[in-house]
């Protein structure tokens, strides 16, 4: 049993050095190829861009969104929007009214049906050479279309490039924690796109060349987690994705526990779904980082953390039992504790956990650093690693159920909920 | 048509081998803490060893000594952890380590040769003092854990109980010598006090209603004056155990940890 334990437990300890370490000698090698656009870029030529708003019950910050995408630094009779209700029950199409007869906007109502039917109603009446999606909960910085454009010019390869996504305007230790996560997430996400390995387009601006669809078909439902079924059917078809650092998108991320919990189920639920549906690429070399490394790495990722989870609450539980036991012998005065660095444990375990906190450390240092952070050393840090070290295995536990069950989690329902709260 | 990004095996190569350095350097790190304690374990046993050569030439000379100058306390104030580390090495070091069972059975002959020497100074000279020989095994015995924290809980009362612990299965012959003399059965945990055996588990009440003669050794409040009475460990040199020889130094008696106690 031991010897089992220890072989699955060395297996994956490997694993994640490997994959951290992955990313962070990819950094080392390529750091000088990232670009930061100047402050006021100018790009010679401006292709024709179409951003698609998909909504649902999205009255609150639906104006907000719509004005940062007027707002972007682009030629404006370049630009076009498509907004999207998708059957929403509040007022979200009365607001639209209000963009009818707006040069650079278009507006659509439909059936509830779900995020991808939105998106594909707006790729049917799509012109423009180039398009993308902002989801009606974030908003776009001025410069970010410009810089991802540029990006598609310098490599006329890329067919689709991913925005650096950042939390907008964190008021609590739940959102601190996020932004913390979406920094060190736009990190590994440019050096997965220098390996070719990005298998997620992100909802928020990720941009597309029209022909992704023309070529490859519109968007499918993939489990609620479009985005990522996009991103892997591109990946097989060998459709390069890039990642943009310096075009920063911000999200309203939830602020609760439990809504955090409900988005992480269904993208991880998405994930793993959408994994055995592309299992194919798995260890295919053909495929390239995605099927060596990108995928991988996320069952590792999930494993791994349903490996430690079981771990930890064993041994507390076990931990317990023994304390019970020790005070229903001889009741609580045989409780003492004394120090004795004898007993701090020195097993392989902690240097190679040690070994871990300082990687992921050092990607949340970098993500910072890339996102052009102030304080790239914040207290934050600690929150990150104890509130995701805390609850993260629950997401996992509860998706991978999910999964095994097929029991999916609706974008709508998740939309629903987080307007009730708000 | 669309082709695949050729792959970079070199910079898999790479990382692969900067991760083996990484991962067996966290290996090396380990192995260098476990070395340090299994040398701190044997620097606490060399000690013990030689508190107990003292006593034994203390013994030696006791028909040329009276009582009264001869020490009652025959082991170090670090024995008091010894066994409580073993057994924390035996759990996280690994009870097939060699050199965990090295210092166990080592640890366990100098138990015998306490409680043989302790015997003989306590019938000489009169002292107050009960001796548990306990018996446990590490395996399938609930019993045992529970037995642990009762004679823990008894020794802080008593501080003249001396328990000595052994491993029922541990491969020494003296402890099967001792197995044999008592007739110990495997039916454990068992306790030998005064000579009789006990098998299963015996809570605080059931020892002192067995032994009532306990209330006399009973731990008193130590005076204030007194404070500092811990035991100090005798020096290695010769000179200091000749001078401890002829002026002991004030101890109190410290009694045995229990090794296995989980």
């Amino acid at each position: 049993m031991n010897l089992v334990y220890n072989t699955v437990f060395y297996t994956f300890a490997f694993v994640s050095v490997y994959i951290q370490m992955f990313f962070l000698v990819t950094y080392i090698q390529k750091r000088k190829n990232i670009v930061y656009s100047p402050e006021h870029l100018e790009l010679g030529i401006y292709p024709t861009v179409t951003i698609m708003v998909p909504c649902y019950n999205e009255e609150k910050t639906l104006e907000k969104t719509i004005k940062s995408i007027l707002s972007l630094d682009y030629q404006k009779d370049k630009l076009t929007i498509f907004i999207i209700d998708d059957g929403s029950k509040d007022g979200t199409w009365n607001l639209m009214q209000q963009y009818i007869g707006h040069p650079n906007i278009k507006i659509f109502h439909k059936e509830n049906g779900g995020k991808h039917t939105a998106l594909n109603l707006g790729l049917k009446n799509l012109e423009s050479e180039f398009v993308g999606c902002l989801d009606a909960d974030s908003f776009v910085h001025p410069q970010a279309l410009k810089r991802i454009i540029s990006t598609f010019l310098s490599d006329h390869k890329n067919m689709a490039v991913a925005p650096s996504i950042l939390v907008f305007n964190s008021k609590n230790v739940i959102q601190t924690v996020q932004r913390i996560e979406y920094e060190m997430a736009n990190y590994v996400k440019k050096m997965l796109g220098f390996i070719g390995g990005i298998h997620v387009t992100p909802g928020p601006f990720s941009i597309f060349r029209k022909k992704v669809f023309d070529e490859l078909g519109p968007y499918r439902k993939a489990h609620n987690t479009e985005d990522q079924e996009i991103g892997l059917r591109m990946q097989e078809h060998w459709y390069k994705i890039d990642a943009c650092p310096d075009a920063y998108v911000y999200t309203n991320s939830p602020d609760s526990i439990m809504k955090l919990h409900r988005q992480r189920v269904r993208w991880i639920y998405g994930f793993v779904r959408n994994l055995i549906d592309y299992r194919r690429l798995l260890f295919k070399k053909k495929y390239g980082a995605v099927g060596l490394l990108t995928l991988p790495s996320g069952i590792i990722s999930l494993i791994g953390f349903l490996f430690l989870t079981g771990t930890i609450i064993f041994n507390f539980i076990k931990f317990i039992y023994n304390k019970i036991i020790q005070i229903s012998t001889v009741g609580f005065g045989s409780l003492n504790f004394n120090f004795d660095w004898f007993f701090f444990d020195t097993k392989v375990v902690l240097f190679l956990s040690i070994i871990l906190y300082i990687l992921v450390i050092v990607s949340v240092i970098i993500g910072r650093k890339m996102t052009k952070e102030k304080n790239i050393f914040s207290l934050s840090f600690i929150y990150f690693i104890i509130i995701y070290s805390i609850i993260a295995p629950f997401w996992s536990i509860v998706a991978i159920y999910n999964a095994i069950r097929s029991k999916e989690n609706s974008w709508t329902l998740e939309m629903e909920l987080r307007i009730k709260t708000k | 048509m669309h082709q695949p990004e050729p792959n970079n095996w070199n910079r898999y190569i790479l990382v692969f081998f900067v991760t083996c350095v990484v991962f067996f350097s966290a290996i090396l790190a380990s192995n260098y803490f476990t070395n340090k304690k299994i040398d701190q374990l044997k620097s606490i046993e060399n000690t013990i060893s030689l508190d107990l050569m003292s006593s034994e030439t203390q013994f030696s000379l006791l028909e040329e000594l009276s009582c009264k100058d001869v020490s009652t306390t025959v082991l170090s104030s670090e024995l008091n952890s010894l066994a409580e580390k073993i057994s924390y090495s035996e759990n996280n070091i690994g009870t097939e380590n060699v050199d965990v069972i090295s210092l166990k059975k080592y640890y366990s002959l100098l138990e015998i040769k306490d409680y043989l020497l302790m015997k003989k100074i306590t019938e000489r000279c009169g002292q107050k003092s009960i001796f548990v020989l306990y018996f446990y095994k590490n395996e399938k015995c609930d019993d045992c854990t529970k037995q642990g924290y009762v004679l823990t809980s008894l020794r802080e009362k008593y501080p003249n109980l001396r328990v000595y612990s052994f491993d029922y299965n541990l491969d020494l012959s003296a402890i099967r010598a001792m197995v044999s003399i008592y007739k110990v059965k495997d039916d454990l945990p068992a306790l030998v006090i005064n000579g009789v055996v006990h098998n299963g588990f015996q809570s605080i009440e059931d020892v002192e209603k067995t032994f009532p003669q306990l209330k006399t050794i009973e731990k008193k409040p130590a005076p204030k004056a007194k404070t500092t009475t811990i035991f100090t460990t005798p020096k290695i040199d010769v000179l200091t155990q000749v001078k401890d020889f002829i002026n002991p130094p004030d101890k109190v008696e410290v009694p045995v940890e229990t090794p296995k106690a989980q």
